[in-house]
């Protein structure tokens, strides 16, 4: 490559991307449908401003994937991950194994042979950690049970593309002979191979454990940032290349790295280090993938191509919202999930390539299907913008009619709205002192755990009016609003001080800004969730410090006391920026002031002496008052 | 066998205290006897009615150290007499558990002892203001002994209040080994 034509593709990408992207998030799309039609755009078929190399580039891009993994390996302690095996095993495996046989099945009806129609069910039954990952973080989805169940999946895909590699192969028709020097272990006997797979994995995690601390440990001491960027870029290509040459999935090696470093020291070091390189090389591989949709042969075949991509998505939504269904996954997650997996993967084109070596299917099957998982792919952030819009307003309202549980406490004084943590509390402290308590909550599994202990929780989203009027709030006193969404809360402030006006709303806020908007919205009382503890913290801390007991909860309470009177203060100019930041910094001032000044004031006590003195002065002034005993 | 003795400590500014300080440590190491500092155990004034109950059960001679304020205890000593003492405990059906014990105030005042005088600035005799600890005694059943008092804490030197400290710890020895519980004599 000269590099008069590097810096022109480097150009032509970089201004792809930063118009696209811009414009992709402003209209609600997600970066990722951005980066994807900026690569149409600038693909061969329609500006033609990069050529056919493209795919070599996507190829290279592709290691942004491998970092991805590496990455959201390090957010995984092995402890973690060990508590995913079954979401990861059952989960991940029947979704591959139903959705590979169903795919096979079809191909086999369209007159395929048996072995072209396992490759083809083989490679489809895979989805795109690229796509699926960096959409559902942008959603903040990653860390909910979607999130999570999307992720155990992709896990198990890439595990599963080991046997894929292994038996393609196998697959072909006719023999063929294998010349492959990207797989170095192709020429090793079953065993050999085997060996060298167990082999490397065990290279990785010692690898992990024992030498990359004590090398990050030397570098940083070097205090080079830009080194310690390089070794960890090191790390993740080195592992990569092991990982090819042994043909395991580099990204699979790569993330079993990222677990065995998710307890280092360095982990937020390497997160920040490598974390702008995975987001561009990500942006770059979107783009390849935009830029290879061969509209040429949309055009074409434009009635068949849909349907083959509609029939993709279909099936691999209703495989994997049975699934899920039968795994218990709640509705509105159920919907959020299948709808994220329902795509073909970047893989697939490896795994195309590697088949058309070896014979297994014809050359203008892999051009159809690669336009068909291209296009899937492509429609994914739409797909789940219309499961988010459409479907699950949908059967929100749906599932309240049908799902909800009948609630039957009688009358109760309090409802408790939200039954995590926080409410349980809340609703053990109301309990304890004998008012009856209605819970509703909206996590399933959360339902099911506190019925373990003999609790009964309803489940229902309460932000609906009809749940709240089946649990009672227009004869109870108080709702207590322990959900931990702020967004939530507000809905149900404003709900109920419309509906029921008589209801006293009692709300629990993460912070500050929280607690101003949950007031605004109406809330009688609003408590932030980590105050409380904070301070008590803080007493126990100046106990530690050599103070004594009460000293330390008097200047807990007096800190309690002035911070939530300001914060009663501040609610009025919260919205006005320039004013409320004012205002804030002076009342902290105040408030350490006064926390001050009882210290001081407590030690002057001291010298104001109670004797003959200091009385006598005030005996020159004032004619005291004799005893009416006097005599 | 000698005498159990429970002191209960109240002193909501022990950290700038003089006179009490010096006695606390004055007092402390003794073998044998139960120091409850009261507003370490309870800084947010939710007594343990049950334990300091069985406290008192657990000894013959109870003595309440505390600096006098206005006229009478720290507030949470006075919460401790309102939630312990309880009916059913300390008198009442049931009650008069506590009968036959000792009650002892030992207490650090401010101001001098002529001030306690009818000419005074402080009006009355100190033995007045003695009078609801008194009844409160009695009226459980319990034995008052003459209270120990420093007078004119905040002012004497040093030396004085290392004296008093000195006697104070006598005298809680002496209770300890020689009061006879039967007569309230010391041999
Ligand atoms: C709130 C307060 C009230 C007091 N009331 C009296 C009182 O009524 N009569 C008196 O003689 N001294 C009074 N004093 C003085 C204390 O008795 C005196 O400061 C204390 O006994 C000194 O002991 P210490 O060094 O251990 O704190 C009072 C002191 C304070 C701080």
């Amino acid at each position: 490559m000269d590099t008069e034509s590097f810096l022109f593709k480097a150009f032509i990408f970089l201004v792809a991307a930063v118009i696209g992207v811009p414009i992709a998030k402003r209209l609600g799309l997600g970066s990722v449908l951005g980066y994807l039609i900026a690569g149409v755009l600038i693909g061969p078929f329609v500006f033609g401003l990069v050529g056919r190399d493209v795919e070599d580039i996507m190829h290279f891009a592709e290691f942004g994937v491998v970092m991805m993994l590496f990455l959201v390996g390090l957010e995984l302690e092995p402890k973690k991950l060990w508590r995913m095996r079954m979401p990861i095993l059952g989960l991940g495996g029947l979704q591959v194994l139903f959705t590979g046989f169903l795919f096979t099945i079809i191909a086999m009806l369209f007159d395929q042979t048996w072995q072209a129609a396992l490759a083809i069910g083989m490679v489809l039954a895979l989805s795109s950690t690229a796509i699926v990952l960096q959409t559902l973080t942008e959603k903040g989805l990653m860390k909910t049970d979607s999130g999570r169940s999307s992720f155990s999946v992709l896990l198990f895909q890439d595990i599963a593309i080991i046997p894929m590699l292994a038996l393609m192969p196998l697959l072909a028709s006719a023999p063929v002979e294998i010349i492959n020097d990207d797989h170095g272990l192709t020429q090793l006997q079953g065993w050999q191979q085997t060996l060298a797979v167990v082999g490397s994995i065990v290279f990785i995690i010692l690898l992990g454990r024992f030498l990359i601390q004590p090398i990050f440990n030397l570098i940083a001491r070097t205090g080079l940032k830009e080194i310690f960027i390089a070794t960890s870029l090191l790390l993740v290509i080195g592992i990569t290349l092991v990982m090819q040459w042994v043909g395991l999935s580099p990204a699979l090696g790569a993330f079993l790295a990222g677990v065995v470093l998710a307890e280092s020291e360095y982990r937020h070091e390497l997160e920040v280090g490598l974390g702008p390189f995975k987001s561009l090389l990500l942006g770059l591989f979107f783009i390849t993938v935009g830029a290879s949709i061969n509209l040429d042969l949309l055009m074409q075949d434009t009635a068949s191509i849909i349907s083959l991509v509609l029939g993709l998505i279909i099936i691999k939504v209703i495989v994997l919202f049975l699934l899920a269904k039968f795994f218990k996954m709640p509705l509105m997650e159920n919907l959020i999930f299948s709808f994220a997996l329902a795509q073909g993967g970047e893989f697939a084109f490896v795994l195309f390539s590697f088949a058309a070596q070896n014979g297994v299917l014809t050359e203008h099957m892999i051009s159809t299907l690669t336009v068909v998982v291209a296009l899937s792919m492509a429609l994914t952030p739409l797909l789940m913008i219309l499961s988010e819009k459409v479907l699950q307003p949908l059967f929100d309202r749906q599932e309240l009619s049908r799902d909800y549980d009948e609630i039957d406490d009688g009358e109760t004084p309090v409802i408790v709205a939200g039954y995590g943590r926080f409410g349980q509390i809340v609703s053990r402290l109301l309990r304890s002192q004998g008012f009856q308590t209605t819970l509703l909550e909206y996590d399933a599994v959360q339902i099911d755990l506190v019925r373990k202990f003999g609790t009964k929780a309803f489940y229902g989203d309460v932000t609906n009016l009809d749940l709240l009027k089946a649990a009672g709030a227009e004869n109870a006193k108080m709702i207590v609003l322990s959900v931990d969404n702020v967004d939530k809360a507000i809905i149900v402030t404003e709900l109920c001080r419309k509906n029921f006006p008589e209801l006293k709303i009692f709300a629990r806020a993460k912070g500050r800004r929280e607690a101003y908007e949950i007031k605004k919205a109406g809330a009688h009382c609003v408590i932030r969730e980590t105050l409380g503890s904070a301070l008590l913290l803080g007493r126990e801390a100046l106990v530690e410090l050599g103070y004594r007991k009460y000293q330390a909860q008097r200047a807990a309470q007096t800190f309690l006391h002035y911070d939530n009177m300001h914060m009663e203060e501040l609610t009025e100019l919260w919205g006005d920026e320039k004013q409320y930041i004012l205002a804030a910094t002076e009342k902290a001032e105040l408030l350490e002031a006064v926390l001050k000044s009882d210290i001081q004031d407590r030690a002057q006590i001291q010298n104001q002496s109670w004797d003959t003195d200091s009385r006598s002065q005030i005996n020159d002034n004032i004619d005291i008052k004799q005893s009416p005993n006097e005599d | 066998m000698a005498n159990r003795i429970l002191v209960n400590f109240a002193h909501p500014r022990f950290e700038s205290s003089v006179t009490n300080r010096v006695m606390v440590s004055a007092i402390k190491d003794i073998e044998g006897i139960t120091f409850n500092d009261l507003y370490e155990e309870y800084p947010d004034f939710l007594i343990d009615i049950k334990k300091e109950q069985k406290l008192l059960l657990e000894h013959d001679v109870v003595i309440f150290q505390h600096p006098f304020y206005w006229y009478s205890v720290p507030a949470l000593l006075k919460e401790w007499q309102d939630v312990v003492l309880e009916s059913g405990f300390a008198y009442g059906e049931g009650g008069f558990q506590l009968k036959g014990k000792y009650w002892l105030n030992a207490m650090t005042v401010g101001g001098t002892d002529d001030s306690y005088s009818k000419r005074g600035y402080n009006g009355y005799p100190f033995d007045q203001f003695l009078k609801p600890f008194e009844q409160t005694a009695v009226f459980c059943g319990m034995k008052f002994f003459q209270p120990f008092v420093v007078y004119d804490a905040i002012r004497i030197s040093k030396e004085a209040t290392i004296d008093a400290a000195e006697n104070y710890r006598k005298l809680i020895i002496d209770l300890q080994n020689h009061l006879n519980l039967r007569t309230g004599k010391i041999r």
